[in-house]
């Protein structure tokens, strides 16, 4: 995968988080994602699509997304309301929004997030694209923002 | 002033909810995307809309053109996570009055609603 696509998650996750929550993110060092990594309890999912291609993931342990939504929405959820999905579902959409916008002439789609809330859980992209794992930490617990993107099948391929 | 607020995330229509109140503005009309908001429309006949780009059904850039060809001049702000230059140019054409792109800060988005307000009352 195109390092440079890292770059605008980075930037997008921390201006979301401080924006929206008034909360820091600390980032780690990013990392190919591999199979059997440790699972996550709360993953919200957007696909990508146009000149690049892809998902995106962002995924918590439940006690930090517990805390971050209600951080977000200024109400007390549990993981199992249905609120709950929004709020995370909206987090990952502004995430990949942001990041999009920093992908120079590109013309980038975003599908409308799912969101999956099971302890544990894996997610898997497409075999053919690697996996970036960005460690993220915050006073609210430490996250994940996972991206899967590569340049889209349509779009011509550029020198480089 | 009667503000309608269409948006499929429940959590961002909130958000706004609470800014707006804050603001003075309390009657308000939510719609969770294109085809709910242009079926309520009439029935509230807003005099502002914020409206989302991204949504399920019909998104908002659809429903600001079919909102516009049925005649309705109301001031629309588009809130969105659509941030480049080309998606603000393509709804600035459908007819969206100012545009504010998320995450934003509650005062961004008090702003925007004065500086569209003040725009069309001038």
């Amino acid at each position: 995968m195109d390092q440079s696509y890292i770059i605008p998650f980075i930037k997008s996750v921390q201006n979301v988080f401080e924006t929206m929550l008034q909360l820091p993110v600390q980032i780690g060092q990013p990392e190919i994602k591999h199979p059997g990594d440790s699972g996550h309890d709360v993953s919200a999912i957007i696909g990508m699509s146009g000149d690049v291609d892809g998902s995106v993931v962002l995924s918590f342990p439940t006690a930090t997304a517990v805390r971050i939504v209600s951080l977000f929405t200024g109400t007390e959820l549990e993981a199992n309301h249905e609120d709950f999905a929004d709020a995370v579902g909206e987090l990952v959409n502004m995430i990949s929004g942001g990041a999009k916008a920093q992908f120079p002439g590109k013309n980038v789609s975003i599908s409308c997030p799912s969101v999956v809330v099971g302890q544990s859980h894996q997610v898997y992209g497409r075999k053919d694209v690697v996996a970036i794992c960005i460690p993220c930490d915050s006073d609210c617990g430490q996250f994940n923002v996972e991206v899967s993107i590569r340049q889209g099948a349509g779009s011509p391929a550029t020198a480089s | 002033m009667k503000v309608m607020l269409v948006d499929d995330s429940k959590t961002m229509r909130n958000i706004q909810k609470g800014i707006l109140t804050q603001l003075g503005y309390t009657d308000l009309e939510e719609a969770c995307d294109g085809l709910d908001a242009l079926s309520k429309v009439g029935a509230f006949q807003p005099e502002l809309l914020l409206v989302d780009w991204n949504m399920p059904n019909m998104d908002g850039l659809t429903f600001v053109k079919k909102y516009r060809e049925l005649g309705h001049k109301t001031p629309i702000i588009m809130v969105t996570t659509e941030a480049e230059k080309a998606r603000v140019v393509e709804a600035i054409k459908a007819g969206v009055n100012n545009y504010v792109v998320k995450p934003f800060t509650p005062d961004l988005l008090g702003e925007r609603i004065k500086e569209t307000l003040a725009r069309i009352a001038a």
